[in-house]
């Protein structure tokens, strides 16, 4: 037998294993910055001590507002705070002119999911950061990373290719709400999540 | 499978013939509601998607006799041995455990229309073409009801995303049971003659589950052992008995003139 067989073979799961575990998911995902940065734990941290609900609210009819509108910055945000060409930027480009900013939404699910807010806040006490993970205390927006064939947020799968070791709050998939669902003994079909 | 007697509410309607006139306002709130598209221009009575349809069904006598009675049908949500959920092979239908509703997951359907050969009622639909909305339709789609492609079968879902809609607002104020008036669907709000009842079968309270014991209600085909969850009453006895009206019966009636 030829002794340089082994090695060849090695060599060879090797580079098929980083092909698929590390150069897919590169070429899989496209990056795109946000429009502008925005600093939660600025917003959060003791100077201005804003809590999740005041800009992500959920309303008594149950509809979740997501991404709070220009108005709520409004008040604060008329004249520049601090001296970051961001902030600059911000008043002058969109505060000034009453425009909406394009956010990138990390969690936005695909269009034939359902997912309401209220039940996992009023019924089920879960705090925020069980599904979207401790972003309240960061300093940076991440880049939004686009799948190129479905245009889905990575956010949905989840960072890590493999899925081991994984955060509680890493992923968005059916299986992430399912595993949660059934821990619980919540009775579901398709519709309870399907639209 | 899920059957009825699992389910926490048995969610159905109770249709009174004696005020459908026929108007067709029900058909066009469904179509509005739940996203269907306009009819494609090669479309037929077939190929259509009409989640909820309004039949015309005449007595089958000669003038002055001639009678006519306007028959909406939609899916039955049918509760027992559901004929779609049995021979699906996709698991893309299945029985809500909270609502009965029959739902129908297009993500998940291949597009056999197994499901549409086993219905009993003819209530479900095949996408035989693209969905398309004139220009600037699309901003009045409504953001609870995904839209459909081609290749894939769709029916009525008692307009579910208003049921999750009310649910909703009763979990953001910590309530697990909706408010009752917080869901009723799009046919019923329509109707101008307020001929279509909704509600919980199973609650003793609801205005459905009296009407659908009262003695002139009846359902199609009851004789499938399906269990619809679509009451229709009428006080005429000719049009409850069309409940059951098969090809067979048809002819001898139509040969009796």
């Amino acid at each position: 037998m030829n002794p340089r067989g082994p090695l060849t073979f090695a060599l060879g799961l090797a580079s098929a294993l980083a092909l698929g575990w590390v150069a897919y998911p590169r070429l899989q995902y496209r990056s795109v910055e946000q429009p502008i940065q925005f600093s939660h734990k600025i917003h959060t941290g003791e100077s201005v001590g804003m809590t999740c609900a005041e800009c992500h609210p959920l309303g008594d009819d149950g509809r979740f507002a997501g991404l709070p509108s220009i108005a709520t910055c409004e008040p604060c945000h008329t004249e520049t705070q601090g001296t970051t060409k961001n902030e600059k930027h911000f008043v002058e480009q969109y505060v000034t002119k009453g425009r909406e900013v394009p956010w990138l939404v990390y969690a936005r699910q695909p269009e034939n999911v359902y997912f309401a807010h209220a039940p996992h806040i009023g019924l089920a006490h879960l705090p925020c950061e069980r599904c979207h993970g401790p972003h309240g205390g960061s300093d940076q927006l991440r880049p939004y990373q686009e799948n190129r064939l479905s245009s889905y947020s990575r956010d949905i799968w989840g960072p890590s290719a493999t899925r081991l070791a994984r955060a509680e709050w890493e992923g968005m998939k059916m299986t992430d709400c399912s595993a949660c669902h059934e821990a619980h003994g919540v009775r579901e079909s398709c519709l309870t999540c399907h639209k | 499978m899920e059957s009825a007697e699992t389910t926490l509410a048995r969610y159905g309607m109770v249709i009174d013939l004696d005020r459908c006139n026929g108007c067709g306002a029900c058909a066009t709130a469904c179509a509005v509601e739940n996203n269907v598209p306009p009819a494609n221009t090669s479309a037929t009575e077939r190929t259509g998607l009409t989640w909820l349809r309004v039949q015309r069904v005449s007595n089958g006598r000669q003038f002055p006799q001639n009678r006519a009675v306007y028959i909406p049908i939609s899916c039955q949500q049918c509760g027992e041995h559901t004929p779609c959920v049995s021979v699906c092979p996709q698991n893309a239908v299945d029985v809500n455990p909270e609502t009965g509703v029959v739902s129908q997951v297009p993500a998940r359907c291949l597009g056999c229309r197994y499901c549409m050969a086993a219905c009993p009622f003819h209530a479900r639909y095949f996408n035989w073409f693209d969905p398309k909305w004139p220009d600037g339709m699309e901003a009045t789609l409504n953001p609870d009801v995904s839209i459909r492609m081609r290749g894939v079968v769709e029916k009525c879902n008692f307009c579910h995303g208003r049921w999750q809609a009310a649910k909703a607002k009763a979990a953001a104020n910590g309530a697990r049971d909706i408010d009752p008036a917080d869901y009723v669907p799009a046919c019923v709000d329509a109707c101008p003659e307020k001929a279509i009842t909704f509600g919980n079968l199973d609650d003793p309270r609801s205005d459905a589950a009296r009407a659908s014991k009262s003695a002139n209600a009846f359902r199609f085909l009851e004789k499938l052992g399906t269990d619809p969850k679509v009451y229709y009453r009428s006080d005429r006895a000719w049009v409850r008995r069309l409940a059951d009206a098969d090809v067979t019966a048809r002819e001898s009636e139509a040969s009796r003139g």
